[in-house]
């Protein structure tokens, strides 16, 4: 029996962490160019509200995950425009979107709340992985997106520690000056990884929709975009790291789920604090832990760049 | 030395706002040569060897690079015809390392192989004779290192005409000589080397063929061998400049102005960056500390104004104990500062020269009646320090974001020395300032030693140590590497010191 229930939440924390990896691995993409982008609880959303019409409307997973990733995309798109081009201050800029993103997702979602959705991610099993005892259990009988995530977050490491791209891209963040001086066109690296990361928050929001919570309701994130972001700092911006520490917020969000259904006699709403708690908790430790050797991230983050300075 | 032109610019015309910076302007440099660009700060060179670069675009004039005329939008063309320069401000990814540095931006090297960079890199450190780890981090490396990796970085695009943006400021003798002789195998093998410079010794001991720039226009170009540095001082300068010593007046040890004994420090990360130090400060005497910075010099004038607390060890002033004493009671004491910082730490670049200048005496009766300012007394004050220190600016309602960095320390040290001080601890007070703002901080130096104050000066520049010195101290790994008079002490003793080779001798201070 408590085998079970172990299992059944490890498995659950992947599942509830996943949304979490993808958003904060788009994230590290974006800060490693330099660019820092509060506005992933927004994302998030308008991913998930995007996601859910198309779904409703063409009960198409696929088109549904599409749809939050470019609708994503364009806010981030948005946000590179005014913190790159425009250089509005970065903080003040991603607090807005994630405003505007939530009045417009509320706005345009408000026809399809409280419907549940036609159809969720199915799980599928990996041949062969999924016959490991436990660890297939866990690892390899999850839906494709869990997958992605996975071969993203393999793909990023190599690319940002082991190719000229990845090169390119943390310059960009540390010394955007010196990668200017070596032909690297900065501002439009930057872009790019903007609206990459604003991508993948969108299909972390859709992930939301279509697996954890499958039904529209105003701010269904609850915060996970601002858990995301804290990955990105506790997860020093490495990729697997932020793979480790999604999963410890999703098995604690997990666990308060298993801890509600064996009727353990605590207020649900107490339950619910507890991923924000940890969140608290981790990032205490993880810059005390750093201390010395300063857990402050890309130099140049937040850092407009002007060419003619240079 | 061949005769091949590589690099020729004729008639380079370049106007900013306010300034005509570059005035048709004729270069030309050849294959094989070291060649000195000379002047003053603001005479144009930089702006002339940002066209070279790519960084600027010419307003008119010609560019022809080995015989091709060429027309350069940006850094990377002008890497692409093999011109490549190494900034005053290196452009190196701290984080990343001296190999990955090396290929940024290369879009022939995909993936970073270790072993393949590795190679790479070590057959070019050979080929020049360089020594580089291919795996230190920058952050590892000191400032003569780093410049080694700008070099090889120019080198490994295939560039053989090289320009350096004032190379010494931040090396040591040692290092010096070892980047001469770096450069002076790559003119040999062919090369271009441009450097430009405003130090003479410099010019005379290194370069083949010097070019003048004064004020935005050509003023000449010369052989080393037919002109001296009381020529190019002249030409740069279009004075008499004295080239030799400031400070005549000897000084006989007097009075003890300031004794510092096994005086401690901690820097910011928690390490004992001054170790055990002592020393006497005379009045009437100016005593230079030489060093490469970052031997802790800073944390010794900072732990001596008070602002740093000390981990062990006395400061005295005038025979009393100030050690706990806060920065307003030395100062009360007759303590003045002119910090590293100019515009980040001694001034206020957003208030007004007069709001700047009175930010030492805000509190003093004649000029605050119970928390209210008199205005009027403060601007007659900065009134008087703008005519008396011939400051440069518009008036005492002026931005100080404004002034050029030999006013703005002007301005610093009218405000330090008008209360007649009688320690001075001044920090780099010349850094990045040219020869005729230079002779005017020096002036006003001697002056407040021949009053009685008691002058410590941290400089790397050596040209500055033995112009104004009375005693000679080197500082190095947060220790004095002995005192030793003036007259008594040479160059190449100073530089075995910097490099913690061997000690000057002298006075004892553990």
């Amino acid at each position: 029996m408590i085998q079970v229930m172990i299992l059944a939440t490890l498995t659950a924390a992947v599942a509830q962490g996943t949304p979490l990896l993808l958003t904060a691995l788009g994230e590290i993409m974006t800060q490693r160019s330099g660019v820092l982008n509060l506005g992933l609880e927004g994302m998030m959303l308008m991913g998930a509200a995007s996601s859910f019409m198309v779904l409703v409307n063409t009960n198409s997973l696929f088109l549904a995950v599409v749809a939050g990733a470019v609708c994503s995309g364009l806010l981030a798109l948005v946000h590179g425009f005014l913190s790159i081009t425009c250089r509005v201050h970065q903080i003040i800029c991603g607090l807005a979107l994630n405003m505007f993103a939530g009045g417009l997702s509320g706005y345009l979602g408000k026809d399809y709340n409280g419907i549940p959705a036609p159809k969720v991610l199915p799980s599928f099993r990996i041949p062969l992985l999924a016959d490991i005892p436990y660890v297939g259990e866990i690892f390899f009988y999850q839906n494709g997106l869990v997958y992605l995530s996975y071969g993203l977050v393999i793909g990023l490491t190599y690319l940002i520690f082991h190719t000229q791209i990845g090169l390119k891209l943390r310059a960009c963040g540390e010394n955007p000056a010196a990668a200017y001086s070596m032909g690297i066109s900065v501002n439009r690296t930057r872009y790019i990884y903007v609206v990459m990361g604003g991508m993948l928050a969108g299909i972390g929001g859709s992930f939301l929709i279509l697996s954890t919570v499958p039904s529209w309701v105003e701010n269904m994130t609850g915060g996970r975009g601002w858990i995301a972001l804290a990955i990105v700092t506790c997860a020093m911006w490495k990729p697997a790291a932020a793979m480790a520490a999604a999963y410890v917020f999703g098995g604690v969000e997990a666990l308060g789920y298993q801890l509600q259904a064996v009727s353990v006699n605590v207020s649900p709403v107490l339950l619910k604090m507890l991923p924000y708690l940890a969140t608290i908790l981790v990032l205490a430790a993880v810059s005390i832990g750093n201390q010395d050797k300063g857990a402050a991230g890309p130099e140049a983050m937040t850092t407009p760049f002007i060419p003619e300075d240079n | 030395m061949s005769t091949q032109a590589t690099v020729e610019m004729k008639g380079i015309c370049k106007e900013f706002p306010s300034t005509l910076a570059n005035d048709q302007v004729d270069f030309t440099a050849y294959a094989g040569e070291i060649h000195a660009l000379l002047g003053e700060n603001g005479a144009g060179k930089s702006t002339l060897m940002n066209i070279l670069t790519g960084v600027l675009e010419q307003d008119k004039g010609e560019i022809w690079i080995r015989k091709k005329r060429v027309f350069m939008k940006s850094p990377k063309d002008a890497l692409s015809l093999g011109i490549g320069m190494i900034y005053q401000h290196f452009k190196l990814v701290k984080p990343f390392t001296v190999a990955e540095n090396i290929v940024l931006g290369m879009e022939n090297v995909r993936v970073l192989n270790k072993r393949a960079l590795e190679a790479q890199v070590r057959e070019l450190s050979q080929e020049y004779k360089i020594d580089l780890n291919p795996f230190s981090f920058i952050w590892q490396l000191s400032i003569g290192e780093q410049q080694r990796v700008e070099i090889l970085k120019v080198l490994y695009r295939r560039a053989d005409i090289l320009i350096l943006d004032e190379p010494t400021a931040v090396l040591t003798p040692e290092e010096v000589k070892e980047l001469f002789q770096t450069l002076r195998s790559m003119a040999k093998k062919g090369g271009t080397i441009i450097f430009i410079t405003h130090k003479m010794h410099e010019v005379m001991e290194f370069a083949d063929r010097i070019t003048v720039l004064r004020d935005g226009r050509l003023i000449g170009t010369m052989k080393r061998e037919e002109t001296s540095e009381q020529e190019l001082a002249r030409l740069m300068v279009g004075r008499e400049i004295s080239t030799g010593r400031r400070n005549r007046e000897n000084t006989v040890k007097s009075q003890e102005q300031l004794r510092v004994k096994d005086l401690t420090v901690l820097n910011d990360k928690r390490v004992k960056a001054v170790d055990g130090l002592s020393f006497q400060l005379f009045a009437g005497e100016i005593l230079g500390v030489a060093g490469v910075s970052g031997n802790g010099q800073k944390e010794l004038m900072e732990a001596l104004a008070g602002l740093r607390p000390r981990a062990g060890g006395q400061i005295f002033m005038g025979g009393q104990d100030i050690s706990r004493a806060s920065p307003r009671e030395r100062m009360d004491q007759g303590m003045a500062f002119i910090p590293e910082d100019r515009y980040g730490f001694a001034l206020v670049p957003s208030m007004t020269v007069m709001e700047n200048a009175s930010l030492k005496c805000y509190r003093d009766s004649r000029f605050n009646r119970g928390g209210v300012l008199d205005y009027r007394g403060l601007e007659q004050q900065a009134r008087e320090f703008i005519k008396e220190f011939e400051i440069k600016v518009g008036g005492p309602k002026s931005l100080v974001q404004s002034m050029s960095g030999g006013n703005a320390q002007k301005l610093i040290l009218a405000r330090e020395t008008a209360r007649e001080p009688s320690v001075i601890l001044a920090s780099y007070p010349v850094r990045g300032l040219d020869i005729k703002a230079t002779e005017s901080i020096h002036q006003i130096l001697v002056k407040e030693k021949a009053r009685g104050a008691g002058v410590l000066l941290i400089s790397e520049d050596l040209d500055e140590i033995f112009q104004l010195s009375d005693r000679v101290a080197v500082m190095y790994e947060g220790k004095l590497m002995g005192i030793l008079p003036i007259g008594q002490v040479t160059l190449d003793q100073i530089g075995m010191a910097m490099a913690g080779a061997a000690r000057l001798g002298g006075e004892d201070d553990g």
